[in-house]
């Protein structure tokens, strides 16, 4: 099993970036990021996820680094920054998708409507039916678009007649704007599909059992431009109804569909605000020298 | 969201079942693995309780008297004396001391009965051998035969059935009381050919049989597979021969090893005349088999030697040749050595093309060279175990233990050589 | 002289080339000041002397080896009185065998026909004269080529080319090798199943349901011909082997599952190599197991329950077969799931999905294809497995479904036909090569379709 290395080549990854960001010269690193000190807002009135001091690391090394963070309620946040950054780690934890690998480790305290995701007790299945997960690379299974979009719902058992999975199959299509194009087609193979399409796809999957927040890890870098934009437009519609966390890499894409932006820099969260607020007048420095372009 | 909360609970409630069938299905996971590990343990935990006896001889240790008027004989050199004489009187002789009051005609070929088969040629091979001998008390050990060996090893094995008769249990344990019976060490099993008499039996004729037909294959094998290898990756073109010629060597690879036989006959001892039985046959029909092993791992082993190594040396100049001589061929040999000692081992355990050109023949000496006649380890004990004769049961159980104590040794050599060349780029 | 000694003296030879060119080219360089003068090395100008030297005589040797005894044979029948000369290769064969014996020395010359007492001892002479013409010839080969080699060390030949090209050669040489080995097998199962079917009909061999070539013996009694349909061995070997993969396929395919996706690193690296000893184990072991200890078992636990079950019953051969191809199947699956990409995995487990849902209802549905073919790749080594068979599975051709009776197997069969004394010609020694080729066009179909199958599932994934 492969679950070893994409542990191992993140934390790779890591190093490599590490080396290569250029430090301002007249401040040095360890007075420009202070742990567990954000600036901006990251604290909101009744949140969805509440996270405090949360620390991850991959055996000895501490990819996220005491992280403290509220994400609203049918909010949609952006993460940004340079890759390696850790914001997709700290995005997985969110529904525990680092439990396959053995030697991640999460601290800290992170709630979903005030109970611990990480709780011994607390059920990952579960968890998981609530808060569901983009991938980057459209994953669609090796099926029908039907079968894709219903596996959840069966799996759950979320439909007792095979016209309730209709109806929830045709209605997650809806929603991920799908339903026009794969209407005609839904018994053939998902993978046939263009980029686009199949991580509307994955996207559709995703709603079908009908979760509360969506996590999407970048879910338009393997997209081409229009695809794109429309996955951009189906993550605004979907913003009335879910909480979205969006780990992205471009800042137009997080300056258009997020309301809140989150910027992440070696392991350390900078700084949260209103997103127009980070992209017009950041008030850290590091912040302002990635969106810039300084470096990224 | 009312939808959401709703199916929150649904989830929440088939989360028993679920984890149910999760439980489940670990289960037969471990049940999987827990069969296979437990049939591996049966296995070896048969072929022992089976075979440690195999190790262990029993033999009659008596004091003969080598009486020249008892056996008819006065002169030990002369042949035509020798075939007239009576080497087994001076044996139940000297059993008739411990049992005097056995002396009827039908008593003392009972008696006679409790030493092995081949007793009174091993008293003539040794007045040949010392003739002044003759007249004199030896004491010799004799093998005991097989019945008396089954119910002084086995006494309570169901397995095994005792064929002697009342009196001569009797006997029998009186002689062990008195030590004259006696267990100890099979040296005979590392020392002899095969026999028709498990106690003279022995696998050292089927050892050296092996090693001579292995060191065939490998001297074929070996060269030829990487020299292939290397072709195939270095050298060949992008065209249907290559093509071609790889498919043969994936089907090559799949065919089953009778189907070698079926070659070595039809092609090398029909058409090529060469002589069956012989270990230059099998190792060839051994080595063609091995082949696609070796090369498929040969192959492996070339793909896994860095670009950079070879365009730093063709960056110096050297020619294609040189490049895979010089630089491939040395950097891959430990993954080419370690794919063909595995094939090797395969080679060594293979029985059934050898049954078909001829190594399956009843062969008592020990191989001398490349084409005497012998037969193999695996094929030996493929006889001893379809034989009758009870005695040879353990014996093929010894044996097994012998063969595949040899194929442990080979793949540590192989794991060894693995670790110790493996290089890091 | 005999080939075993030819050989190592050609070798010595191309030694001594080596050795001579090397002095030579060192010779021709040092005028001309020092051996960068040279096209090339003289480890080359030697290596090609000994190459010219060696390969020709070997080529020579080999051939001359391959074929005197069948000419010396054709020979020496010739030359035996027109009266006498055999009607069919049988007969031949035991003339021949006469003969031989004669000339060896173990039948008393005064005790056959004076026909065979006189090619034995023409046998006699042609043989040494072979001998000597042989190695007069190998030796003057190899001298020539040496010689040859010796003229050609000139500082303008670029002898490294010459040596490359000569071992690319060889190197082709030997990769075709396969080819040669695939055109042997076909070449000598064909030309007797010709002959095996000029006596039997395709027809009777294919359709017919009884298989009996012992009859075959007694050639002088009405109606000898004996029987050879395939189909009971057929069925007893699909018995078998459909016993042996209902073991290995449920037992391979679910610990490699386990071991892959829930067993902990620790568990994995101890399991994995002791599942593996279990390939290694040779198969005559496999057969004395299940000869002298399942067989009986299952004998007993029959009776016990109030069954009839054979001492040579399909179940054990089948079982313990199962058990010989756990290891494989287990590692095909085990690639195969592993080639499944992880993306789909975490795609399913982020809907919620527990591990087996992930397992049963994503990763195995996608790895089917894969796991298809290497089912196929196992069959196929079941089918031709012979040694477990021989030892533990009958004689008896029964044409039956019932585990707990004897059948006996198309590699069985092809065993006992061939072992031990042979009559020549005989429809029964012949039938065994007619199985012969069966078993290899299925066991070949069986491979090329499950190669395809997992090579197009690999590609998928790429």
């Amino acid at each position: 099993m492969n679950t070893m290395n994409p542990s191992i080549a993140a934390k790779a990854n890591m190093q490599d970036q590490g080396a290569e960001i250029p430090v301002p010269a007249d401040r040095p690193e360890d007075t420009i990021i202070e742990e567990g000190r954000t600036v901006g807002k990251p604290f909101v009135d009744d949140p969805k996820f509440k996270l405090r001091n949360v620390s991850v690391s991959y055996g000895s090394d501490r990819a996220i680094k005491d992280i403290s963070l509220d994400i609203g309620r049918n909010e949609v946040i952006s993460f940004i920054g340079p890759s390696g950054c850790g914001k997709s780690t700290f995005l997985r934890c969110l529904n525990r998708m680092n439990d396959s690998i053995d030697i991640c480790r999460v601290e800290g305290q992170l709630l979903l409507d005030d109970e611990d995701v990480y709780h011994s007790k607390r059920d990952v299945v579960e968890l998981r039916a609530r808060v569901g997960m983009v991938f980057q690379k459209p994953n669609p299974f090796p099926k029908s678009i039907y079968d894709n979009v219903a596996y959840g719902p069966r799996i759950h058992g979320l439909a007792n007649r095979k016209s309730d999975l209709d109806e929830i199959v045709e209605n997650s299509l809806r929603k991920a704007g799908l339903w026009e194009e794969a209407k005609d087609r839904l018994d053939s193979v998902a993978t046939g599909m263009s980029g686009g399409q199949q991580q509307r796809l994955c996207i559709a999957r995703a709603i079908a059992v009908s979760p509360e927040v969506i996590l999407m890890d970048e879910p338009c870098s393997a997209l081409d431009p229009i695809a794109t934009a429309k996955v951009e437009e189906l993550i605004s519609e979907m913003s009335e109804s879910y909480t979205i966390v969006i780990v992205t890499h471009s800042m137009q894409q997080a300056a258009r569909v997020s309301r809140r932006t989150a910027y992440f820099h070696l392991g350390h969260l900078v700084e949260v605000n209103e997103t127009d607020k980070v992209f017009t007048s950041p008030e850290h420095q590091l912040t302002e020298s990635y969106i810039t372009g300084r470096f990224g | 969201m009312s939808d959401q909360s709703a199916q929150a609970e649904i989830v929440r409630n088939s989360l028993k079942r679920r984890y149910r069938k999760e439980r489940r299905f670990r289960l037969y996971g471990i049940l999987a693995i827990f069969i296979a590990l437990a049939s591996l343990f049966i296995l070896f935990a048969d072929i022992i309780g089976k075979g440690h006896t195999g190790f262990v001889k029993t033999t009659i240790t008596l004091e003969v008297v080598l009486d020249s008027e008892l056996m008819y004989l006065d002169d030990p050199t002369d042949a035509d004396q020798r075939s007239m004489a009576d080497f087994s009187a001076p044996i139940i002789a000297a059993l008739q001391e411990h049992f005097p009051e056995a002396d009827s005609a039908g008593e003392k070929r009972e008696l006679g009965r409790l030493i092995g088969t081949y007793a009174a040629s091993e008293i003539r091979d040794l007045l040949i051998a010392k003739p002044d001998l003759l007249n004199s008390t030896q004491s010799i050990e004799f093998p005991a035969h097989d019945r008396v060996s089954v119910y002084v090893k086995h006494p309570d094995n169901s397995q095994y059935s005792i064929k002697l008769s009342e009196q001569q249990q009797r006997w029998v344990d009186e002689l062990l009381e008195k030590g004259v019976i006696d267990t100890s060490f099979n040296d005979v099993l590392f020392s002899r050919g095969d026999s028709r008499e498990p106690a003279n039996a022995g696998v050292l004729g089927a050892i050296v049989g092996s090693l001579l037909t292995m060191l065939v294959t490998l001297a074929i094998a070996f060269p030829v597979g990487v020299a292939a290898a290397v072709y195939l990756e270095e050298f060949a073109p992008q065209n249907k021969i290559t093509d071609f010629i790889e498919v043969n060597i994936n089907n090559l690879a799949a065919v089953p090893s009778i189907i070698f036989g079926l070659l070595g006959l039809a092609v090398f001892i029909g058409l090529f005349g060469m002589p069956r039985s012989v270990p230059v046959l099998g190792g060839m029909v051994l080595a063609l088999m091995t082949l696609p092993t070796i090369i498929i791992s040969s192959r492996a082993a070339i793909k896994s030697v860095p670009p950079s190594i070879r365009e730093a040396a063709e960056g110096i100049g050297a020619s294609k040749m040189q490049v895979v001589l010089h630089h491939v061929v040395p950097l891959a040999m430990p993954g080419m050595l370690t794919g063909s000692i595995i094939g090797m081992a395969q080679a060594l355990g293979e029985t059934a093309p050898l049954l078909l050109i001829g190594m399956v023949a009843f062969i008592v000496d020990v191989p001398g060279g490349f084409l005497d006649s012998a037969t193999v380890l695996p094929v030996q004990i493929y006889l001893w175990a379809s034989s009758s004769e009870q005695g040879f049961v353990e014996l093929a159980s010894a044996a097994i233990m012998v063969l595949l104590t040899f194929m442990i040794i080979m793949n540590a050599l192989a794991i060894w050589l693995r670790k110790r060349l493996e290089r890091r780029w | 002289m005999q080939t075993a000694n030819l050989l190592p003296l050609v070798l010595v030879l191309a030694v001594v080339a080596y050795g001579l060119a090397y002095m030579r080219s060192r010779a021709v360089a040092a005028p001309l000041g020092g051996i960068r003068n040279l096209k090339a090395l003289p480890v080359y100008y030697a290596s090609r002397a000994a190459l010219w030297c060696a390969i020709p005589a070997l080529i020579v040797l080999a051939v001359w080896a391959g074929f005197e005894g069948k000419v010396i044979q054709g020979i020496v029948i010739a030359t035996l009185p027109q009266d006498t000369w055999p009607e069919s290769p049988g007969q031949a064969s035991l003339i021949l065998s006469q003969i031989s014996n004669v000339a060896a020395g173990n039948l008393n010359p005064e005790f056959v026909p004076e026909h065979i007492a006189g090619a034995a001892s023409v046998l006699e002479a042609m043989e040494s004269q072979s001998e000597n013409f042989k190695a007069a010839l190998v030796l003057l080969v190899a001298v020539a080529g040496a010689g040859f080699a010796w003229t050609r060390v000139a500082p303008h030949i670029n002898a490294r080319l010459n040596v490359e090209t000569t071992l690319r050669r060889i190197f082709f040489v030997c990769a075709a090798l396969a080819v040669l080995t695939t055109a042997g097998i076909v070449f000598s199962v064909i030309l007797e199943t010709v002959r095996f079917f000029n006596r039997v009909p395709i027809s009777e061999f294919l359709f017919s349901t009884s298989w009996s070539p012992q009859t075959a013996l007694r050639a002088d009694q009405v109606g000898s011909d004996g029987a050879f349909g395939v189909i009971p061995l057929f069925t007893g070997t699909l018995l078998i082997s459909a016993i042996a993969l209902l073991v290995a396929v449920p037992v391979g395919l679910l610990s490699a599952i386990y071991l892959s996706e829930y067993a902990s690193k620790r568990v994995r690296s101890t399991a994995k190599p002791v599942m593996e000893m279990l390939a290694g184990i040779p198969t005559v072991v496999y057969g004395f197991f299940a000869a002298l200890t399942v067989a009986p078992f299952i004998r007993d636990v029959a009776e016990m329950v109030g069954l009839q079950a054979s001492s040579q019953s399909a179940l054990a051969a089948g079982l313990v077969m199962g058990i010989m191809i756990v290891p494989f199947v287990s590692s095909l699956s085990d690639d195969v799931i592993n080639a499944v990409p992880q993306t789909m995995r975490d795609g399913s487990l982020a809907l919620g999905a527990t591990q087996s849902e992930t397992m049963k209802k994503v990763i195995f549905p996608a790895a089917l294809p894969g796991i298809i073919g290497g089912i196929l790749l196992a069959a196929s080594r079941a089918i031709g497995e012979t040694m477990i068979v021989v030892m533990a599975a009958g004689l008896a051709a029964n044409l039956t479904a019932n585990p707990l009776e004897s059948v006996t197997t198309v590699t069985v069969q092809i065993a006992t036909l061939l072992v031990g004394d042979q009559e020549f010609d005989s429809a029964k020694t012949l039938s065994a090569f007619a199985l012969g080729m069966l078993l290899f066009l299925v066991t070949l179909l069986l491979n090329v379709i499950a190669l395809k199958i997992v090579r197009k599932y690999r590609e998928q994934y790429e």
